[in-house]
C-alpha cells in the first residue's frame, strides 16, 4: 500500500474503484455458476422431462398429454411381455418397431397409478428396439406407442400380475 | 459412483448390442419402511441419454415405474471397432452418473 497520504478526493474513488473490482469479480463468479448450473442441463436433456404426462393418474389423461389419443392399431410393433408375471416389480418388455421413421416409443402399463412408464427417443443410428424392466400394479394391458413420421401407433398385450410391484 | 452402473456392448456385424444395468433403488414412493413405518421419498431416475462417439442416439425420460436396478438393451447401428458408446443418467434429485466403453 502506497504510505503517502491520499489527497481529500482520493478516497471516495479508491473506494468505488475497489467496489467495482470486487462487484466484477463476485459477478463473474455468480456468471459462472449459473453458466455450470444452467448449461450442463441443456446439454443432457434436449427435451424437459414430461412432467404434465407422467403425472397422469390415468390412461385417458397420459395418452392425451402424449399425443397419442387416436394411435392407431399395428401389428408392426412387436411386444415381448409375459403372460403371468408373478413379481410386479419387474415385468420384462422388448419391443422392437417395423415402423419407417420411428422417432419415440412409449410404454403404458394402463391400471398403473401414473400409467406412463418411460418414453424413449430414437435418433438417427438406433435401431427401434428397446428391451427393459418395468413395475405394474396390478394385472393390466401393457400398451406400447410408436411415434413415426408424427403419426402414433399402437400395440398392446395383456399381463396377468400375481403379486403387485408398486407399494411393499 | 463408480458401482452406479454397469455397461456392455458386443459388436456383431455393424451392430452394437449394448447392454446397461444401472444401480438405483427407484423408489416409487408409495413404499413404506419396515422399521419405520415412514414413507420412502420419491426417488427415481427422470432421464438416460445414451450415445454412439458422442452423438445422442438415445434420450429416453422415465417414470418410478421403471423397475429397480434398471436394465435396457438397445442396438446401435453403423458400428465398428474403436466405437464408444456412452450412457448417463440423472435422476429426479439430480444425482448422476455416466458410464463409457469402447467397442472390440
Amino acid at each position: 500500500m502506497r504510505t503517502q497520504l491520499p489527497s481529500k478526493k482520493s478516497p471516495p474513488e479508491e473506494f468505488s474503484r475497489r467496489n467495482f473490482l470486487r462487484t466484477l469479480v463476485i459477478g463473474s463468479a455468480y456468471a459462472a455458476t449459473f453458466a455450470a448450473g444452467w448449461l450442463r442441463p441443456i446439454q443432457l436433456l434436449a427435451a424437459e422431462w414430461n412432467k404434465v404426462a407422467f403425472d397422469a393418474k390415468v390412461l385417458a389423461e397420459a395418452l392425451k398429454n402424449i399425443g397419442g389419443t387416436s394411435a392407431i392399431e399395428s401389428d408392426l410393433i412387436l411386444l415381448k411381455a409375459p403372460e403371468i408375471a408373478e413379481n410386479g416389480a419387474i415385468v420384462p418388455v422388448e419391443i422392437t418397431s417395423k415402423i419407417p421413421g420411428t422417432q419415440s416409443i412409449y410404454i403404458l402399463a394402463d391400471k398403473n397409478p401414473q400409467p406412463l412408464v418411460a418414453i424413449f427417443d430414437i435418433a438417427a443410428g438406433l435401431e427401434p428396439f428397446i428391451s427393459t424392466r418395468i413395475k405394474m400394479g396390478e394385472s393390466s394391458k401393457v400398451r406400447v406407442l410408436v411415434k413415426a413420421a408424427g403419426k402414433f401407433y399402437v400395440a398392446s398385450q395383456e399381463v396377468k400380475v400375481t403379486i403387485g410391484g408398486c407399494g411393499g | 459412483m463408480a458401482d452406479a452402473m454397469k455397461i456392455r456392448a458386443q459388436l456383431q456385424g455393424d451392430m452394437a448390442d449394448v447392454k446397461v444395468l444401472m444401480f438405483h433403488p427407484m423408489e416409487t414412493g408409495l413404499r413404506k419402511d419396515p422399521v419405520s413405518g415412514d414413507v420412502i421419498p420419491l426417488n427415481f431416475i427422470q432421464r438416460v441419454v445414451a450415445t454412439h462417439n458422442g452423438k445422442t442416439v438415445m434420450d429416453a425420460q422415465w417414470s418410478q415405474a421403471v423397475s429397480k436396478n434398471p436394465f435396457i438393451n438397445f442396438h446401435i447401428r453403423g458400428a465398428k471397432v474403436g466405437d464408444k458408446v456412452a450412457v448417463s443418467w440423472e435422476d429426479n434429485k439430480g444425482e448422476k452418473a455416466s458410464i463409457e466403453t469402447t467397442l472390440n
